[in-house]
Order: C-alpha cells, then structure tokens, then sequence
C-alpha cells in the first residue's frame, strides 16, 4: 500500500491509501490557483527532464500532462512515435534506454497494453513513471481528476472550499459507472478512488461489457439503470470503445443506446442535482445524447480544466520528491 | 507554551520544546501596533500598499498588520497571502507540505508591497518570495516587515519593520505568533 506517491512512480490507484488520494487533491489546489494566474508557471522543476511517451493516441491527455510539466518548469522531450524509431520496430525497452540516456527524471507513458507502465518502471527504476493509461488497466491522473472534480463541484454547492471538505463528502456518496466497464481503464481507476475515499459505487452495463471478474471488485452490479439513474447522485458515462472491439459486444450501437445510453428522456427523470462526468472522447448520441452533454448537470469541462492542476500535483510531488537525483 | 504554538509548530511538521517566553500577546499587540505607523510614516499613505503575508505564519500577522493599518489610515486595507513552496531552493531536499493558498487577487505594477513574516532567519523564504512575486507584475518597492529578526541570514536581505532583534544561537528554535514569541529548541534537552 502506497500511503503517500512523494518520490514515487504512479503506476495504478489500487495499491494507494486515502491519504496519498487525499494529498493529491490538495496539492492540486494549489495548483488550481496558479492556473488562475496571468503568469501560470512556477520554478518548482525547474531543470528537470519529463519524457512524454504517448505510443497510443490522446489528445486531452497528453496536452494536459505536457502543458502541466511545462508550468512547474521541467524541460518535456515528446516522442512523436509515429515519426520515431518505433516505427522502424526498435523495442519498447530500447526506446526506454535511448531516452534514458538523454537524462530524465520521469516519463509520463501511455501505451495500448495492459501492465506497461509497471514493465517500464522495472526498466528504469531510478526514473518515475507516470502512468497515462495502458490498455485496458489503468488511468490513475484521470481518477484524481474525476475525484477532484466532484469535491470541487459538490464543496462549491455547499458554499466550502475542496480542502475543507477534505474526503469527508465522499462517505456513503453514491456514484454510478455506465457502459463498456469490460474495456475501460478510467473505470478501474476510477472506482479504485472512489471506493478507497468511501463512496458507494455500483455499475451498470450489458452483461458482455462487464469484465469477468467483476465480483472481486469493490462494486455492485445493478441490472436496472433506470432504476440505478435514480439512485446517483454522480453519473459516470464511459466512451464504447470500437478500438478494443467493444462493438462485438452489443448487438448494434442503437441497442447500445437504447439499454444503457443517456437519452434526453432518461435525463428529464433523473433528479435535477444528479451529477454527469464523461472522461472523453465522447461518442455523442451513443453512450450519451449531446443535449444531456450541454446541460449544466454534465461537468464535462471541469474534468478537462482540472487535468492540468491534478497532472501538476502528481510531477510535483511524485519528481520534486526525488530528492537524491539531484 | 500554549497548545496553539505547539500545534503550529507541529503543523509545519517540526517539533518545539519553549525554554522561555519573550514576549506576551501584548507585547505582540504593541510591536504591530508600533511597525503599522513605522510603514504609514515610511510610506506616506497606505493607498498603494499591498500587504502580502507568506504561509504560514506570516498569515495571521499580516491580517492583524492590516487590521492596525486600517485603523491608523481610516481607509479598509486587505492583506493576501503567499504560500512560496513552489518557489523554494530545497524542494528537492526536502519537499514542503503543501496545504495553503494564495490568494493575491490583483497586479502588483507600481504598488508598495509589505512583505509579512514572522520570523527573519536565514532569508530564504524571502528570496523565494521574492521570485514568486514578479509573477504578479513589478511593484515599485518591496518592503520587509517581520515580528522577529533572529539573525543568522545566508542571504543579502535586511527587514524594514522589526517587531523585535532576538539574537540567538543557530540551534535554537523560534516560535512567533499573535501568542507571543518562544525560545527554545527542537530537540528534547
């Protein structure tokens, strides 16, 4: 059990306590002011390497991990792996060592197989790694995020601040995870923060997208989504992902929709305060109509504009943690 | 000591064991009192002052700081808060919690600043402080207010206001609040 990531690679949310989750979430309060600034930038790595390593697609991700190395003043080398020795077929652990040499102290990785990240850190020890999603595993940064938002937006209604509610409000919330859970990675690392701050969390989905094992996960499974829309008080949308074949799992997307999408007439039942997040991409009309999207219950945008403080926080005290690199 | 300066100290994740009180509360009271008119006669007037307090404890003396300026000035006066963590020369020694906010709301082009600290000691704080300022504009004068000077700087920086020169010994600990102020050290002798 990781109990604080200071110094740290983030590889996974499921070995890491409260706390760590906890500290996190403050540190990118912090953060969240100077993005307000005119001058977003501190010196706080300042003349530290990031490497960020994308060798599957990613627009938000990428952008926000890249702009959040840049405003705590680390140097970034991108690989652009489509124009990269990758293609010429050099090996992971060879591209690893290369960039390696260059003298870094983290690389922020995304890559389309599940346990990357870990093989990674096994690599390079001396070096952090950030995990940025490997394959159908995990997202750790978007879990913080998604939990950092709905303490921002539920501490706003209650007229606090998301430090002074700290992970109290959490406890006994109840948060409902739709869709293609079988192939999803933000929904692993999502109900690992969720659980370990104390929410209830319950899933729903066509028995295919469910993953096989999912009754050692610290979830219920509910049959009814009508029923289970009622219920939330957070609905976590995920993306149907063609890319991982999840369009060999539901009979067509229109029957996709039909039994599990967020339609505007399911919308209209719901209760008016019930929360919508959405990781993104978004398959408008598919996993969720882009009326319900537009509505201000669809928080949609905070979870992108806080990925950058949350991706802040974790360089911060996962690199300037490190203290014997320098 | 009281509970609140041990609680402060044990905030900052630093241990105190107080030998003895040097100043009371009103002893506190007066320096401020007294360091508000020094900064209303040094500056004129308080109309482009911008009282900065950094986290954490310059936070509380900067409020009350301003409280008195208020007063002497009959015009309200605001003090913002400066948390220099990310602005510091040993985060990679020895990174400081981070659990406090800024809060300064407004450019500080040709404004006064007073900076606010309780303690003056090897003037770190201040470079960094410093530093984290031109990120809100250039203020026309920066001024150093601190409720305790006790030496030993590493850094060519000097205060403007001094609640009180306490020379001491570099093993020695200083705790300085609204409280009043506490020699001792940090290790149990």
């Amino acid at each position: 059990m990781i109990t604080s990531i200071r110094g740290q690679s983030l590889l996974s949310l499921n070995e890491i306590s409260r706390e760590a989750i906890l500290e996190v979430l403050n540190t990118a309060e912090s953060f969240v002011e100077v993005n307000r600034r005119t001058i977003k930038k501190v010196p706080a790595l300042k003349g530290r390497v990031v490497a960020s390593l994308f060798f599957e697609e990613s627009t938000r991700t990428r952008l926000s991990f890249e702009t959040a190395a840049k405003r705590l003043s680390a140097d970034v080398l991108s690989l652009a792996v489509a124009s990269s020795s990758v293609k010429k077929g050099e090996s992971l652990r060879d591209t690893i060592a290369t960039i390696d040499a260059l003298g870094i102290d983290a690389v922020v990785l995304r890559h389309r197989s599940s346990g990357v990240a870990l093989q990674v850190s096994r690599y390079v020890p001396h070096v952090r790694v950030i995990n940025a999603g490997d394959g159908q595993h995990q997202h750790p940064t978007q879990g913080l995020l998604d939990a950092f938002t709905i303490r921002q937006v539920l501490s706003e209604r209650r007229g606090t601040t998301g430090l002074e509610s700290g992970g109290e409000l959490f406890e006994g919330l109840r948060i409902l995870i739709v869709g293609d859970i079988r192939h999803s990675r933000v929904a692993r690392s999502d109900i690992a923060a969720y659980s370990t701050l104390g929410a209830e969390v319950r899933v729903c989905a066509p028995g295919t997208l469910l993953p096989d094992d999912i009754e050692r996960w610290p979830v219920t499974v509910a049959t009814n989504f009508d029923e289970s829309l009622e219920w939330a008080d957070v609905v976590g949308l995920l993306r149907l992902q063609a890319e991982r074949g999840s369009g060999a799992f539901v009979p067509s997307l229109d029957e996709f929709t039909f039994t599990h999408g967020l339609t505007v007439e399911r919308f209209a039942r719901m209760r008016p305060e019930t929360l919508i997040m959405h990781p993104g991409p978004m398959n408008r009309g598919v996993e969720v109509d882009s009326r319900v999207v537009d509505a201000p219950a669809a928080i949609v945008e905070q979870q992108v504009a806080n990925g950058v403080p949350i991706r802040m926080a974790v360089l911060y005290l996962s690199v300037a943690g490190s203290g014997e690199s320098l | 000591m009281s509970s609140t300066n041990e609680g402060q100290a044990r905030a900052r994740g630093l241990a105190f064991f107080a030998k003895s009180q040097l100043m009371s509360a009103d002893d506190v009271a007066r320096a401020l009192r007294r360091m508000a008119h020094e900064v209303v006669e040094r500056n004129h007037s308080t109309e482009s002052l911008s009282i900065i307090g950094l986290q954490s404890g310059g936070a509380p003396i900067a409020l009350a700081l301003a409280g008195y300026l208020t007063e002497i000035s009959n015009a309200p006066i605001t003090a913002s808060l400066l948390d220099v963590s990310f602005y510091r020369d040993d985060l990679s020694h020895n990174p400081v919690p981070v659990s406090s906010q800024t809060s300064i709301d407004h450019d500080l082009t040709d404004r006064t600043v007073v900076l606010v600290d309780d303690v003056l000691f090897t003037g770190r704080t201040i470079r960094a402080a410093l530093n984290a300022l031109s990120d809100w504009g250039r203020p026309r004068a920066v001024q150093l207010c601190v409720l305790v000077d006790r030496g030993h700087r590493e850094l060519p920086i000097r205060p403007d206001f001094v609640g009180k020169n306490l020379p001491t010994a570099i093993d020695e600990a200083i705790v300085a609040s609204l409280d009043g102020v506490w020699i001792g050290t940090r290790e149990a002798t």
